[in-house]
C-alpha cells in the first residue's frame, strides 16, 4: 500500500509534478533504513540531497562600514565658505560706501573739502618736486666737465704741429 | 541599517547562496569567495535592500549571475577549477547516512548535467523552493522550470539505474 503510493509519487516526481509536501514524503521514505529493493537506486539520490542541504557557509563576513568620501560635504563646505565670506564682506562694503558717498550732504561742504584735499595733494606734490631740484647740481657738474674741451683744444694744437 | 539588522536578513539564506554557488563552481573555496562577494555586494547596497521585494530570491539570482560570470572568466583564462572536495567536511553526518560510493555517483551525475538543470535541481530538490520562486530566480517561466526539472530528474534516475545495475543486468 505504502509502496504503491511511493511508486506513484515517484512517477509524478519524475514529471516534475509533485508538490513540495509530496517530495518531502518521498525524501522521508528514502531516508529510512530499508527501502524496497527495486527502488534502491533512488536512495543515494535522496541521501545526497539531504547531505547537501546540511552544508553551511562558514567563512566569516568582513562587514566593514566603508567610509565612502561623500562629495556632498564639499558642496556644503563651499556654501558655508561663501556665506561666511559674504557675511564678513558685507560691512566693509557699506562703510566704504558711507565714506565715499555719504559723508557730506551739503555740496558746499563737499566742495570745500575737495579743495582742501586738492590743496593738500598739490602741497605734497610740490614738496616732492622741490627735492627733484637737486638734479640741477648734476647739470652744474656737467657744465664744469665742459672745461675738458679746453684740454682737447690744446691737444689738437699739439697734434697739428707734428 | 545596522550590521545586526543586515545579518538578520542575510543569515537565513546565506547557506543556500553558498550551496548554489558550490553547485555551479564545484570548488568549496570558490563558492565561499562567491558567497562572500554576493553578500558584500548586498551589504554595500544595503540602502536599497528595503526596496527589493524578495531579498532571498534576489540574492539567489545575483549568485547565479555571479557564478556564471566567474565560470566565463575562468574559461577565458583557460583555467580549470580544481574540484577535489566531493567529501563532505561533516564526517559525523556522513556516517549517519552511510555515505557510500553511490552518493558520490549522484554528485558526479549532477555535475554532468547542463547548468540550467543543475540550478533547478539544486533549488528544488535540495533547497525545496517553490516552482514559482525558482521561475523568478532564474528568469524562466513556470512550465520551463518544470520541464527542466523533469529532464534533470529523469537523467539522474537513468544514470543511477545503470550504475546500480552495472554488472547485474
Amino acid at each position: 500500500m505504502v509502496l504503491n503510493n511511493i511508486e506513484k509519487l515517484l512517477e509524478k516526481y519524475e514529471n516534475g509534478e509533485t508538490s513540495l509536501h509530496e517530495e518531502q514524503q518521498l525524501k522521508n521514505y528514502f531516508l529510512q533504513e530499508t527501502v524496497a529493493p527495486h527502488l534502491e537506486m533512488y536512495k543515494p539520490m535522496f541521501t545526497y540531497f539531504q547531505v547537501n542541504k546540511q552544508e553551511q557557509f562558514t567563512k566569516d563576513l568582513p562587514l566593514k562600514t566603508k567610509k565612502v568620501f561623500n562629495y556632498k560635504w564639499i558642496a556644503v563646505a563651499a556654501v558655508a565658505v561663501l556665506t561666511l565670506g559674504y557675511y564678513f564682506k558685507e560691512p566693509a562694503v557699506s562703510s566704504y560706501e558711507e565714506y565715499a558717498y555719504g559723508t557730506y550732504d551739503n555740496p558746499e561742504d563737499a566742495l570745500n573739502e575737495v579743495t582742501k584735499q586738492l590743496a593738500m595733494i598739490s602741497n605734497h606734490f610740490n614738496k616732492g618736486v622741490s627735492t627733484v631740484n637737486y638734479l640741477d647740481e648734476v647739470n652744474k657738474g656737467t657744465e664744469t666737465l665742459g672745461y675738458l674741451n679746453e684740454m682737447e683744444n690744446a691737444t689738437s694744437i699739439i697734434f697739428k704741429k707734428q | 541599517m545596522t550590521q545586526t539588522e543586515f545579518l538578520n536578513i542575510v543569515m537565513p539564506f546565506k547557506d543556500k547562496v553558498f550551496r548554489l554557488a558550490k553547485r555551479l563552481l564545484v570548488s568549496t573555496e570558490e563558492a565561499e569567495d562567491a558567497t562572500q562577494e554576493v553578500l558584500l555586494k548586498l551589504w554595500n547596497n544595503k540602502t536599497k535592500i528595503e526596496a527589493y521585494k524578495n531579498v532571498e530570491a534576489f540574492s539567489m539570482t545575483m549568485t547565479k549571475n555571479f557564478c556564471f560570470d566567474k565560470l566565463k572568466s575562468k574559461q577565458a583564462q583557460n583555467l580549470k577549477i580544481v574540484h577535489n572536495n566531493y567529501e563532505d567536511v561533516n564526517t559525523s553526518l556522513q556516517k549517519q547516512v552511510e555515505l557510500n560510493d553511490s552518493v558520490n555517483w549522484v554528485s558526479k551525475i549532477i555535475e554532468e548535467l547542463p547548468e540550467q538543470q543543475k540550478l533547478v535541481i539544486q533549488l528544488r530538490d535540495i533547497e525545496a523552493y517553490d516552482l514559482d520562486e525558482i521561475a523568478k530566480m532564474l528568469d524562466m517561466n513556470n512550465t520551463a522550470v518544470r520541464v527542466t526539472l523533469s529532464r534533470a530528474r529523469k537523467t539522474i534516475r537513468e544514470k543511477l539505474t545503470s550504475t546500480h545495475n552495472y554488472g547485474v543486468k
